[in-house]
């Protein structure tokens, strides 16, 4: 009995200061060392000001800049310090009534080409924090946000082809727009 | 299925064998405390811990002294985690001033993490310290995958070994898995996840001023916390405008990295990898779903040069691979399809170069559908739990196939150690199954399966379906399980059978939109993850223990071989004939039925 008690107490000490003090503060300081930015949250400064990251959606909701998609976070939408998600079903009618009502207010907020709304722009994220858009609902947008800006559609349409950003390595993940950087090369145009 | 996922589905798996191959052959060598070049660096620390718990390395303990042992070491480090958790208040690296968690999600917590299933009632970012992130949670993602692993080895001796009493040295393994196997590969994946934008810093969360500002809407609450009501009886609404964002911060990628390796899945933050700073692009979601199946894989290869005899082991990958191929295909196909009530509002769910298309309700847009499906499947067929969507929100089908692959009993590739133990106790069925069918004696690797072998695999393969229908049933006939309920319909249904099923397969994912944290939730499925676990670990041991003292037997022309396709056949039959025959009904109530309903509707 005694023979156990000892080394599962003392390899359980040993280990937890190993594995949970050394560890974490080791890979800390080289994650610092080796990849600075990205350790500190690939944060975005304006003008010297902190404006958010670049892996974080915000909340774009103002028709002059392309929308991010719907985030279920409370009690404001875009929390980053609370991540989640609706967890609505596909077969609950809240999650249709909600869909519904996002793209009357797309279709409300300014023109929209016709056809079928891409279905990322009207369903909530997974973290409510998605900093991306589907090249697709980036497009279904330009309309709006060249109308509201009194710019050549074109213009703004050429700005969202400079911003999609590819299949990692070709074959990973999906095509993509980082809302952010794309609203603030906005204000820039 | 698109020709992208089909791409994405066989790199993943080419990846997979290339890295766990040699895995396997290095596990198998360090094990026996044979550390080579790169990682001699630890030999001093590993003599250095058996001077300070005071064993001997050689000295090994049958499987009883060898349970004890695990589970000692197991309720020690519950005790630490809980108690961690509510002194967290009054410790350093606590930067936001998080105070005490209640006792029923401590407990449930601490339980979770030991466990190995990290099922989470908490979010991690407005509960946890980072230093109970570190300390506590961190350090059993370690020890939990390091104690599944040292049981899976402990087993493999009782089929290598013959007339012999003992199966191993628990201090000597668990401290060899963590030092050569867990550590070593947590630098390396941690700093790959760093490099795609992982955090890793101990700072307070940030204030960034938003682009623009945000409106929301809050219910008033009084003093008491209770909403505010107008003359009328209406809940007083407060509109809110925010022009902050507060980023929360933290050592996540040190914590995600063996998150994902040692199969635990707990997230530093409450979306887990589906938050961008946990699993910022596809190709950090591709290093993810290997590090789950890393281990898991290699073990296999382990098993095959323990027992000496490799064929073994690629007989059990291949029984293996072939369940995750079919199931995830199944999954990919589904969520791509979509959801019909969508595409009668008009919504674009079609695939195409510009969008991902399918269902994208809780998915993320750098994932779409295959990175997210892939993922799905990897998280649930191992015992990781971790999520890059909310699985609340999959189509019936798209749900269902993580339900089902939990409730094989998490033998396909598994948990870190618990997944191979798993499937071994079904290669003695299969081969139980099939002695009776020709009227031999049943024996695998040698060793005659007899009467009490039999005992301890019924044990094991009846306690999860046991716990997970018995605890659901409950939870649909109390009202504190039906207060968990989030959807309505068949839909909810499928909301309990997955909280039990996760909890007693210690996989730990979520149909997240339950509210499990609750005292009800805490306590059943803290029940179901302790006895899901070591009413495992505890029959298994025995049997390996039981295995160890036989003789072995020769091999003759009456002998079932074990390596061949005939057995992956009848082994992927057993695997499937037992989990069916469990959970039919069940899933006939909950997503068949939200399936037949979400077609017949339109």
């Amino acid at each position: 009995m005694s023979k156990t008690i000892r080394p599962a107490v003392v390899l359980f000490a040993a280990l937890t200061i190993l594995t949970g003090l050394l560890y974490p503060l080791l890979m800390t300081g080289a994650a610092q060392l080796l990849f600075p930015s990205q350790a500190n949250g690939s944060l975005v400064q304006k003008d010297g000001k902190l404006i958010g990251s670049s892996l974080i959606g915000q909340n774009f909701s103002d028709n002059r800049y392309f929308w991010s998609r719907p985030s279920a976070t409370s009690p404001q939408p875009n929390n980053a310090a609370n991540s989640g998600a609706s967890n609505l079903g596909p077969t609950n009618s809240a999650l249709t009534d909600a869909i519904k009502a996002r793209i009357d207010a797309l279709k409300a907020a300014g023109p929209v080409p016709a056809g079928a709304v891409p279905v990322d722009l009207v369903t909530a994220s997974a973290s409510g924090l998605d900093p991306d858009i589907s090249p697709a609902a980036a497009f279904y947008q330009v309309l709006r946000v060249a109308a509201v800006r009194k710019l050549p559609a074109e213009k703004v349409q050429a700005l969202v082809e400079r911003h999609i950003t590819p299949p990692q390595w070709g074959f990973l993940g999906e095509a993509r727009v980082n809302v952010l950087q794309l609203n603030l090369d906005l204000d820039r145009l | 299925m698109t020709s992208d996922a089909l791409i994405l589905l066989g790199t993943f798996l080419v990846a997979l064998l290339l890295l766990s191959y040699p895995l396997g052959g290095y596990m198998a060598r360090v094990i026996k405390g044979d550390a080579p070049g790169p990682v001699r660096f630890f030999v001093p620390v590993e003599r250095f811990i058996y001077r300070l718990c005071g064993v001997d390395p050689e000295q090994e303990t049958g499987w009883k002294g060898y349970t004890f042992g695990l589970i000692l070491f197991s309720l020690i480090g519950t005790l630490f985690v809980y108690l961690l958790q509510r002194v967290q208040g009054f410790l350093p690296l606590n930067p936001q001033g998080m105070g005490a968690v209640s006792p029923d999600s401590a407990f449930n917590t601490a339980v979770s993490f030991v466990t190995n299933t990290n099922w989470q009632g908490y979010g991690g970012e407005s509960t946890m310290s980072y230093l109970v992130q570190m300390a506590a949670l961190t350090v059993q993602n370690f020890l939990s995958a390091a104690s599944g692993i040292a049981v899976v080895v402990a087993l493999i001796r009782g089929f290598a070994r013959h007339s012999a009493a003992a199966i191993g040295n628990l201090w000597a393994d668990l401290t060899r898995i963590t030092l050569y196997i867990l550590l070593p590969l947590s630098v390396v994946f941690g700093l790959l996840f760093v490099g795609q934008g992982v955090i890793q810093n101990l700072s307070p969360y940030k204030d960034a001023t938003t682009v623009q500002a945000t409106q929301y809407q809050v219910p008033r609450l009084d003093k008491a916390g209770n909403p505010v009501k107008d003359a009328a009886g209406k809940p007083v609404i407060d509109t809110l405008t925010s022009k902050t964002q507060s980023l929360a911060m933290g050592p996540v990628a040190s914590q995600e990295a063996i998150k994902l390796l040692g199969t635990n899945g707990g997230g530093f933050f409450n979306a887990n990898s589906a938050h961008p700073y946990e699993n910022p692009t596809p190709l950090a979601n591709f290093l993810q779903m290997l590090a789950i199946f890393l281990i898991p894989a290699g073990l296999c290869f382990t098993f095959g040069a323990m027992v000496g005899d490799k064929r073994q082991g690629w007989a059990v990958i291949a029984a293996m691979a072939v369940l995750f191929v079919a199931l995830a295909s199944v999954g990919l196909w589904a969520e791509q399809k979509g959801v019909p009530a969508l595409s009668h509002l008009n919504v674009d769910q079609q695939a195409s170069a510009l969008q991902a298309g399918g269902n994208m309700e809780g998915k993320e847009t750098r994932f779409g559908i295959n990175s997210t499906m892939l993922f799905v499947a990897v998280t649930t067929s191992a015992s990781c739990g971790a999520v890059n969507a909310m699985h609340d929100s999959l189509t019936p089908i798209g749900g269902l196939v993580p339900t089902f692959l939990m409730q094989l009993g998490e033998v396909v590739f598994g948990g870190v150690g618990s997944g191979l133990y798993g499937m071994l106790i079904f290669a003695i069925l299969a081969v139980f199954i099939a002695g009776l069918m020709v009227g031999r004696t049943p024996e695998y690797l040698g060793k005659k399966i007899e009467i009490f072998e039999m005992k301890m695999t019924a044990l094991t393969i009846l306690v999860t379906p046991t716990l997970v229908l018995v605890l659901t049933a409950l939870a649909v006939l109390t009202d504190g399980g039906r207060a968990g309920i989030a959807n309505p319909g068949a839909h909810g249904f499928s909301e309990l059978l997955y909280t039990f099923t996760s909890a007693a397969n210690n996989n730990g994912s979520a149909f997240a939109g339950v509210s499990a944290n609750t005292p009800w939730f805490n306590i059943m499925t803290g029940i179901a993850m302790w006895f899901g676990r070591f009413f495992m670990i505890v029959p298994i041991l025995a049997i390996g223990g039981s295995l160890a003292g036989k003789k072995r037997l020769q091999v003759t022309s009456g002998t079932l071989p074990t390596h061949g396709p005939l057995f992956v056949v009848l082994l992927i039959g057993v695997v499937l004939l037992v989990g069916a025959l469990n959970y039919v009904p069940a899933l006939a109530l909950g997503p068949v039925a939200e399936h037949l309903q979400m077609i017949l509707a339109h």
